[in-house]
């Protein structure tokens, strides 16, 4: 039963197209955002 | 279901040329104009005759915030529609044209008043500041022309869904739906600041305005202003760059929720421009914050799903690796990179509008010129140069004729002379910004001042990407004459991208505007209805007019 | 709606990220104090002159080390325009407008707020740092807009 559910979801996700670049490309985009945000976060508290 | 029509009918498309032709030339003028800013800003040049710094900067504002960005938006979204839902009625296509000399002679009057000096109240002309009234009138008239083109596109969208029932709406039509009715709902605010407050009272009918409640009408809707601009970008690269390369849209049904996400959440949050301001609560200023970070998850959307599309056709082309898809574009497309370097310039541009928008963090850049800088990114880069890549087929293919490779290869050439000046000019507004230098500014060492003097090396920077970007707007005027009336005849294609899935049913409860409607006036109602209340009820003595300048 | 399960990994791990930063200033607003300067006081603007603080402008002792700036804006200057702090002061600036709207800026600190006419705005600082500081008008307010300047000295 176990085996039947994985190998569904194997088909499933072999339907998905292959994304990986893009996941790490928004992934990059993040980090970007998250270290401008926090870098004037941390002038702010500088400057307090 | 009936093939929609491939061309846009001719007498829409001289609809849409008549709009792009206005837009263009306000980017000649205040192309210009941002010329004289920066070199003025720097120190080393002083304006001939007098002329006001002021008077340029409200030239360069009005021009290309308003101008520029609407006549080209209406001009695209009238094509757009024509183009996915057939030709317009004659009907709507007169409204289409009486909008176009409304906002046409609006303008006319407007600049009058600006360049003979009655009204260097900058674009945002926050009272008591006091233009003379034609100043106002022209603005209401482009803001009322606009209505009346935005009727004419609601009159088509109902007659194509009268004669399509049951169906999805093309996409390009849905999201210029989604875009007028916000750009409906939200110019409502700066409407009734211009017509109830600030035409009588530059008229001398009264004598006293509220300072307050005009700013907070203009906010509520200079916010989603900045989101009409930006939507009709999106609707190129949801709907025009996948057909552009080669691939497919990502998802059709996503990108339509993307948009009434924009529509709910780009309206309800005009306070994050007023986070400084006496006389509103900390309390609403936040609730304000928190609506504006919801208008940041269409764009985490668009964002996947842009790089979903590239990465999809580079695979199917074969591309391997994590990162072998980017090869796969097809970098020496003009109608390709000039949209794509503008989404690449989104990045920093989206994450300063986040530290903008961060509550007390808005502290260290309020009216800093790294507020300039970042607009710089927004509009005058991911938006300008998205709307130059459209441009390159939409031109040829309303007046009929075809972008040589030459022009092409001109197109590529400008894309990176506005991003080479970009990055220099919007840069360096972004480091000064953090040092203090304030936006808005004529050339001032502040009498000597230690810090101000720190800020002339960037200044200096800011003047060498401003010519730059002069020379980019040179380039771009040179493409467009050529696209419109020296380019060889032939048909050029207006790309218009499938989805690589067939319609979900989500699709069609998307187009459910009673709904959309309703909540983007609730939301408006919880964020607004308590502060504007307090504002009038605890309003201060009103002022009477100032002419400083 | 089909979502991609990279696009919901995206979206949760995007949207956790606002959730943090908008904690991140929510609590520092409201629980330790640092909110937006948002005064409610209002003012006659064409009375500034006979309504108190502003009928006498400049720095006031509240307390050990503790102060209130009152300051008058008007087009294109600031009254007082020369002000002597003591290092290591905490001060409330106090600062409203007779005419039009401005700006007040300290740059290099986080001293910035509106300054509009019937309104008082405040905001309380600290200078811990002797030397020369610049007070600025960053809201633009007409043709002297840019040389609307005061200044502060912070001395030991
Ligand atoms: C040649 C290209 C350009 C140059 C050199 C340029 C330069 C500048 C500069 C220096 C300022 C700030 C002046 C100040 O705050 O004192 C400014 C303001 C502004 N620019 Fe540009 N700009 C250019 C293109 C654009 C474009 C394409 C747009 C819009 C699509 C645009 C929209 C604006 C707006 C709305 C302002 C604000 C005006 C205000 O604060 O009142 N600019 N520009
Ligand atoms: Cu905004
Ligand atoms: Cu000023």
């Amino acid at each position: 039963m176990a085996k039947l559910i994985t190998a569904a979801r194997q088909t499933k996700q072999e339907k998905e197209p292959a994304l990986k670049g893009t996941l790490a490309s928004v992934f990059l985009l993040g980090f970007f955002v998250i270290f401008s945000w926090v870098s004037v976060y941390f002038l702010f508290l500088h400057r307090l | 279901m009936a093939q929609p029509l491939e061309k846009v009918d001719r007498r829409d498309a001289k609809l849409a040329l008549a709009h792009l032709f206005v837009a263009f030339a306000a980017l000649a003028l205040g192309g210009f104009a941002g010329l004289l800013q920066t070199l003025v800003r720097s120190g080393k040049f002083e304006l001939p005759a007098g002329i006001s710094y002021y008077t340029i900067l409200t030239t360069h504002g009005v021009l290309l915030g308003l101008v520029l960005t609407t006549f080209f938006i209406i001009g695209f979204q009238f094509a757009a529609v024509s183009r996915t839902t057939g030709a317009l009625s004659d009907g709507s296509r007169r409204l289409g044209w009486i909008g176009f000399w409304m906002m046409t002679s609006g303008t006319a009057c407007t600049a009058f008043f600006i360049l003979t000096g009655q009204a260097s109240v900058l674009y945002t002309f926050y009272a008591p500041l006091q233009a003379h009234a034609g100043f106002y009138i022209g603005l209401a008239l482009v803001v009322v022309g606009s209505w009346v083109s935005g009727f004419a596109m609601f009159a088509h969208y109902a007659r194509w869904r009268k004669t399509h029932r049951g169906q999805v709406s093309p996409l390009l039509a849905f999201m210029s739906v989604t875009n007028m009715v916000l750009w409906l709902v939200c110019s409502l605010g700066v409407a009734a600041t211009v017509v109830f407050q600030l035409i009588p009272w530059s008229l001398g009918l009264t004598d006293r305005v509220n300072v307050l409640l005009s700013r907070t009408l203009f906010w509520y809707f200079g916010h989603p202003l900045v989101y009409f601009w930006l939507l009709p970008a999106y609707m190129v690269w949801y709907a025009v760059i996948p057909k552009v390369i080669g691939g497919k849209m990502f998802s059709d049904s996503l990108a339509r929720l993307a948009f009434i996400l924009f529509l709910l959440f780009s309206i309800p949050v005009g306070f994050h421009h007023q986070l400084l301001e006496p006389g509103i609560s900390p309390f609403w200023k936040y609730v304000q914050v928190v609506l504006t970070f919801m208008v940041i998850i269409p764009s985490l959307m668009t964002a996947f799903a842009m790089f979903a599309t590239f990465e999809s056709y580079g695979r199917s082309q074969g591309a391997t690796g994590l990162f072998g898809w980017l090869r796969k574009l097809p970098w020496s497309d003009a109608r390709f990179f000039a949209p794509f370097v503008g989404m690449l310039f989104f990045i920093p541009a989206g994450t300063g509008g986040i530290i903008n928008a961060s509550h007390q963090l808005n502290q260290v850049v309020h009216n800093t010129i790294w507020v300039t800088g970042h607009f710089h990114l927004t509009v005058a880069t991911t938006v300008v140069l998205t709307f130059f890549g459209a441009s390159y087929w939409l031109i040829p293919h309303l007046t009929g004729r075809v972008m040589t490779k030459a022009m092409n290869r001109l197109a590529i050439i400008q894309t990176i002379v506005w991003a080479v000046g970009m990055t220099f000019m919007s840069g360096s507004m972004h480091f000064a910004g953090l040092l203090g230098a304030p936006r808005r500014s004529a050339f001032s060492t502040y009498s000597n001042s230690p810090q101000a003097l720190e800020w002339i090396p960037y200044q200096i920077a800011q003047a060498v990407g401003g010519t730059i970007l002069f020379i980019g707007i040179i380039l771009i005027l040179v493409i467009v004459i050529n696209l419109a009336f020296f380019a060889p005849k032939g048909e050029t294609e207006f790309p218009v991208a499938e989805a690589a899935a067939p319609y979900e049913r989500a699709a069609l409860a998307l187009e459910n505007w009673k709904l959309w409607i309703g909540l983007v006036v609730a939301l408006i109602l919880i964020a607004y209805t308590v502060p504007i209340i307090d504002i009038i009820q605890n309003a201060p003595p009103g002022s009477k007019g100032y002419k400083l300048w | 709606m089909h979502i991609h399960k990279y696009e919901k990994i995206w979206l949760t791990f995007g949207i956790g990220c606002l959730i943090v930063f908008l904690t991140v200033v929510g609590v520092s607003a409201f629980a330790a104090g640092q909110q937006p300067p948002s005064c409610l006081t209002t003012i006659d603007p064409e009375k500034v002159d006979s309504t108190p603080p502003f009928d006498h402008p400049g720095l006031v002792k509240k307390g050990d080390k503790e102060y209130e700036l009152n300051i008058v804006v008007a087009a294109f200057s600031f009254t007082p325009n020369a002000i002597e702090i003591p290092k290591g002061a905490k001060v409330t600036i106090n600062v409203t407008s007779k005419d039009v709207i401005h700006g007040f800026e300290i740059p290099g600190t986080n001293v910035n707020m509106m300054v509009e006419p019937g309104y008082v705005n405040s905001l309380t600082t600290t200078f811990d740092k002797p030397g020369e500081y610049t007070i600025l008008c960053n809201e633009y307010c007409g043709a002297g807009h840019h040389m609307m300047t005061a200044r502060i000295k912070v001395v030991e």
